[in-house]
């Protein structure tokens, strides 16, 4: 129920922000209208990192812990912290294709790394999807994403670099943007929508959590039989055909 | 300490010693490796003052990827007769198991290199012998960062039906700052370093390599425990 009224609460907050993001606030003078995509494009990136945070620091208590809920956690940062990498690389080519004139610019290195990004934690949720065991995925799931979040920053740098040495800043880069000698009119509309994105996060983090936990009891009831059983329960006339397996131990 | 210094040595030897008796890994991943550098000309000649510039990015995506069979090998060798029970059965710290199997991929790496450069040079013309210091330090730099990253994520998936389909999806993208620094530090030590950046990209080629060595030897454990 409090998911709930969260889930409707983040919703009337995106309305909102986004109401006031194209009509409240004047359009960029360079820009025009593409520049109010950085007020969804920002948002997502930070959200992304957020969610890859709880990966790693899931990843970090199932090692620690060896409590599921830590590997829910990391799941639901991995799949929403994909998500929201995406988003940020489209609704970074839709503005860069009137701003720049190109979908893809090789010149900004932070299209650089949040490419990386994506390719980084689309190899964490494949690894998961090939592993039916939970311990054994939960294991890996965390290996992998520890060494993920540790690989972001070296990334980072090594984009930065690749063309900070040779070159100036990029133009147009999210900084420029987010200036704080930008207008307080605009800093706002991003400050407002930053807060709703982040409402908008925490109830479909919550929501991918709790379907995580279904999962691992469905998987868990399937583990030790009860199906079976309760099928034989339902029709007495039929056995039981399929023995209740014991739990396998944890290794 | 130098218990786990002499496991580590043991199983690095063992690699080498069943290397050199059987020849399966080395000539493959060699041969696979010069195709590379071989097509990457046919796709990209046959103007040879392209080929030159291209060089550093195409040397450097060959060893990777021939460095993938390499040290994806190393860890498959262990699951015929199960080995790789055996091995884990061992009552030592399961960082000296990483630190033997990253040695052994190291010297593999090594190998590669030593084997590629040269024919790097012959294929695209490239004139090795003013820079051969430099060289040397960013391959043996290299090696090291990929065969931490590689060895870790080979025993992840080394039980898996995909794993050679998983190890390059998963090895790829954490190694993409390490192909980025290589390429442009050995750019450098072949155009004679005009810009001076050739500490930085060899700086961030430790980083890379201690950090993702330190999280190997934490998290080998985990990836091992199957």
């Amino acid at each position: 129920m409090k998911t709930r009224i969260l889930g409707w609460l983040a919703l009337v907050a995106i309305a909102a922000a986004t109401l006031n993001s194209l009509v409240g606030v004047p359009a960029d003078l360079n820009q025009g209208d593409a520049q109010r995509i950085m007020y969804v494009h920002v948002p997502s990136a930070w959200l992304a990192y957020l969610s890859f945070g709880v990966t790693a620091l899931g990843g970090i208590g199932w090692l620690w812990r060896r409590d599921p809920r830590f590997d829910w956690a990391a799941l639901a940062g991995a799949e929403i912290g994909v998500l929201f990498t995406a988003f940020t690389l489209w609704a970074g080519a839709m503005w860069g294709r009137p701003v720049w004139g190109t979908f893809y610019q090789w010149e900004d290195p932070r299209i650089l790394s949040t490419t990386v990004l994506l390719a980084l934690y689309a190899g964490y949720l494949l690894l998961r999807r090939l592993t039916d065991d939970p311990i054994r995925r939960a294991n890996r799931a965390a290996v992998v994403g520890i060494v993920a979040a540790l690989d972001i920053p070296i990334v980072h740098f090594s984009v930065e670099w690749w063309r900070g040495l040779h070159q100036g800043p990029t133009i147009g880069s999210p900084e420029r943007i987010f200036n704080p000698a930008a207008p307080d009119l605009f800093v706002r509309a991003l400050l407002s929508m930053l807060a709703a994105f982040t409402l908008a996060w925490l109830y479909l983090m919550i929501r991918r959590y709790q379907l995580a936990a279904l999962h691992a009891r469905t998987d868990e009831a399937a583990r030790r039989g009860s199906l079976a059983a309760a099928r034989a329960a339902a029709e007495p006339g039929v056995p039981d055909v399929v023995p209740a397996r014991p739990v396998e131990p944890a290794s | 300490m130098s218990r786990d210094l002499a496991v580590a040595l043991a199983l690095a030897r063992k690699d080498a010693l069943a290397e050199l008796r059987g020849r399966v890994a080395t000539g493959t991943t060699l041969f696979f490796g010069a195709l590379v550098l071989l097509l990457f000309g046919f796709a990209l000649g046959p103007d040879a003052d392209r080929l030159r510039q291209a060089a550093p990015g195409l040397l450097w995506l060959a060893i990777v990827f021939a460095g993938l069979l390499a040290v994806g090998r190393l860890h498959e060798s262990e699951t015929e007769d199960g080995a790789l029970e055996q091995l884990s059965l061992y009552p030592v710290g399961r960082h000296a198991l990483y630190a033997g199997k990253a040695l052994a991929g190291f010297v593999a790496m090594l190998v590669l290199g030593a084997v590629l450069l040269p024919v790097m040079a012959l294929l695209y013309g490239v004139d090795l012998a003013s820079a051969l210091a430099p060289l040397a330090l960013v391959l043996v730099l290299g090696a090291a960062g990929f065969a931490a990253v590689a060895t870790c994520y080979a025993a992840l998936t080394v039980r898996m039906r995909s794993r050679e389909l998983l190890l390059p999806l998963l090895v790829l993208p954490v190694v993409a700052p390490l192909l980025l620094a290589a390429v442009k530090a050995t750019a450098g030590a072949l155009g004679g370093d005009p810009f001076g950046e050739l500490g930085a990209w060899l700086a961030l080629l430790a980083a890379f390599a201690v950090l993702m060595l330190v999280a190997g030897a934490a998290t080998y454990r985990f990836a091992l425990e199957d």
